[in-house]
């Protein structure tokens, strides 16, 4: 009796982290079974029949790969900027007291908190008042603003636990500001930077509201084109397009995993 | 040493402040080239924030910092021939050792880093352990690398801002003989700053005596422990027994001068006496005492209140008749021993007694042991 307990206790957290894990990936598995689904009729909700049309032609169904492209395009260029504004915010809060530094702090968090169809739609207001029209041009505009945010709490924290006797023992060396910054600094805020860059661009590539109130009829996003065709069925490269980004996530994770062991134990 | 010499560092009215708080009073310091310079304060005496004037982190409040001829006070640290091994050691963690060892060599373009930084390594005991990354290194290691990747770029003056502090005391005494030998090896300026008075008396040649702000004083270890010119450095380097007593006019003796403890005739030599001084401390350090008539002329009776044996020594808490308690250390050298409550006579030679001015707090300085 002591003994089951026991091993149910010994297990409970690998058993717990096990199902967890499943009901993170299920819908993950299920994407990927039906990517190589033939559908019978337009609807791709029952398994019919094994086939590899979707990925032997992905771009097969009209514009979606037009749409693939261009959330590629604005999901890129977003994260590179807000990646080094964000990052340039986040040191400059984490490093100086400066007059207006509690109340950047606090509006940094604004996009994050505001319900995203208050700020799509203010958004539109405001390119419109502004002559700006709805296009690719606002879309980037608007996702480099909210993607702002969440570089700047990825940096922040990693900036918050750097030593700053490291920066000093660098200048110390004769390490000019430029190279300590760029020899001690950066390498050390990497990680952090890293996880903003990626944080910023998933969340760029998968946006549909902010996106929607701002493009304009030939500008089409992935999450646009997949929303309107899901109300006329959904193609099956949908399904490969969503697998291989799973697939591309997955390892750049990894990736990221093996370089930060590879950092931490590295043995002469 | 002797006449000035081009590596010499001068400090001239070096002062820092932190809005009303001055932590460095006006200092005035000279430190000779190749001379092992300790500065010895309490915590919060301003050992740091003379050092990091001196390496550049922290711009002086006033006055000049030269090296030789060549005044660096407005020059960044990184322009600065001064390196610094720091209280935290302050490795680069994402460095192998041997990255950090090259770090300042590299700055200054030196096609040799390789060599010189294994050299260095060598130097500090390391070979072979320049591919680790210091998180792999014990925190004895950690510091030698420190020391090594300051000691590689051959700075004017090498600043260590209390470097041993972080190590037990078995390894602690260790790397001070390490240190000396290493700094007697390459010759370079080296100012270790401190708070354990035996670790600067054991390693350095000058010791600087800082107090809130202030030198107190500034001489090799011998002098500042036999004539200490303050009761803050007659009670920080080692322990001190001080008398009050008033100078008497007349000498009995060539060299000699008089003062009157209590009703007690006490000689002292007349260079341990502040000149024009006529209420003054009078000092003895414990282990110049003697129980018994044999220490010499100077004798006061008193009642044995105290005997703790401490194997190399026994040590005695002797009170006087007007309640002051004095200890006296005897080396456990077979010879008679005293007991509690017993009677005894303590006695001193002139040459071993010091006097202070009167105006200061007997206690300056004196460690609080019931604290520790
Ligand atoms: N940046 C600063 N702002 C305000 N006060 C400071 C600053 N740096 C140091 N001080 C004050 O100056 C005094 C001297 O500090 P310092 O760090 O030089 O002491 P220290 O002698 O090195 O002491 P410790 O042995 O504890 O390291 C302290 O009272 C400290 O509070
Ligand atoms: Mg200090």
């Amino acid at each position: 009796m002591n003994g089951i307990m026991n091993w149910i206790r010994r297990h409970l957290v690998a058993f717990a982290a096990l199902v967890v894990l499943a009901y993170l990936l299920v819908p993950n598995v299920i994407v990927a079974v039906f990517s190589f689904n033939d559908p019978e009729g337009k609807f791709n909700y029952n398994f019919n029949r094994f086939s590899t049309d979707g990925w032997t032609n992905p771009c097969g169904t009209a514009g979606i790969c037009d749409a693939v492209g261009l959330s590629l395009r604005i999901g890129l260029t977003a994260s590179l900027v807000a990646t080094i504004l964000g990052t340039m915010i986040a040191f400059a809060l984490g490093r100086y007291r400066f007059r207006g530094r509690s109340g950047t702090n606090l509006l940094i968090f604004m996009p994050m908190a505001t319900p995203e169809v208050v700020m799509g739609s203010s958004l539109l207001t405001l390119f419109l008042m502004m002559g700006l029209p709805t296009g690719p041009l606002a879309i980037l505009i608007a996702h480099i603003m909210f993607c702002i945010s969440f570089v700047v709490v990825a940096v922040k924290a990693r900036v918050a636990t750097l030593d700053p006797k490291l920066e000093e023992a660098a200048a110390d060396l004769g390490a000019t500001p430029f190279q300590t910054f760029l020899r001690v600094t950066l390498p050390l805020s990497a990680p952090g930077i890293a996880a903003g860059a990626l944080l910023a661009f998933s969340l760029s590539f998968d946006d549909y509201i902010i996106t929607n109130f701002n493009a304009s009829p030939s500008s089409i996003t992935f999450p646009m084109y997949v929303w309107g065709a899901s109300a006329r069925g959904v193609p099956v490269q949908v399904y490969v397009i969503g697998t291989v980004m799973f697939l591309i996530a997955l390892t750049v994770v990894m990736v990221g995993q093996l370089i930060s062991n590879r950092r931490n134990r590295q043995v002469a | 040493m002797g006449e000035s010499q081009k590596g010499d560092l001068h400090l001239v009215a070096l002062t820092k402040t932190f809005g009303a708080f001055t932590a460095v009073q006006p200092m005035d310091l000279t430190i000779p080239q190749g001379s092992f310079f300790a500065l010895l304060g309490p915590s919060g005496c301003g050992k740091t924030t003379t050092l990091r004037m001196i390496a550049g982190l922290e711009a002086p409040s006033a006055g000049s910092i030269r090296i030789g001829e060549q005044d660096i006070t407005a020059t960044k640290a990184h322009q600065r021939n001064v390196n610094t091994v720091f209280q935290s050691y302050a490795l680069f963690p994402h460095m192998t050792v041997l990255d950090n060892v090259m770090f300042g060599l590299k700055r200054r373009g030196d096609k040799d880093a390789r060599r010189k930084a294994l050299e260095a390594l060598e130097l500090v005991q390391l070979e072979g352990l320049g591919g680790r990354k210091p998180a792999q290194l014990s925190g004895g290691m950690q510091q030698r690398v420190a020391l090594a990747r300051a000691l590689v770029n051959r700075p004017d003056v090498l600043l260590l801002d209390e470097p041993l502090g972080a190590l037990d005391l078995k390894l602690r005494r260790q790397m001070q003989i390490e240190l000396k030998r290493i700094q007697q090896e390459v010759g370079l300026t080296f100012i270790h700053v401190t708070h354990d008075q035996e670790e600067a008396m054991t390693m350095a040649d000058t010791i600087a005596v800082m107090n809130q702000g202030v030198v107190e004083q500034i001489g090799d270890p011998a002098t500042l422990y036999e004539q200490p010119r303050s009761t803050f450095v007659a009670n920080f380097l080692g322990q001190s027994n001080l008398l009050r007593a008033k100078v008497v006019p007349g000498s009995p003796r060539e060299g000699v001068a008089l003062v009157r403890s209590h009703d007690a005739d006490l000689e002292v030599a007349v260079d341990h006496l502040p000149q024009g001084a006529s209420d003054v401390w009078l000092g003895v350090r414990p282990e110049k005492l003697r129980l018994g008539e044999s220490g010499g002329p100077n004798r006061l009776r008193g009642t044995v209140r105290d005997v703790s044996f401490t194997g190399v020594a026994i040590q005695y808490i002797v009170r006087m008749p007007w309640g002051r308690e004095l200890t006296v250390v005897q080396q456990n050298d077979g010879s008679a021993r005293a007991t509690l409550g017993e009677d005894v006579t303590v006695s001193w030679a002139a040459e071993h007694g010091f006097a202070l001015d009167a105006s200061q707090d007997a206690d300056a300085g004196a460690m609080v042991e019931d604290d520790v």
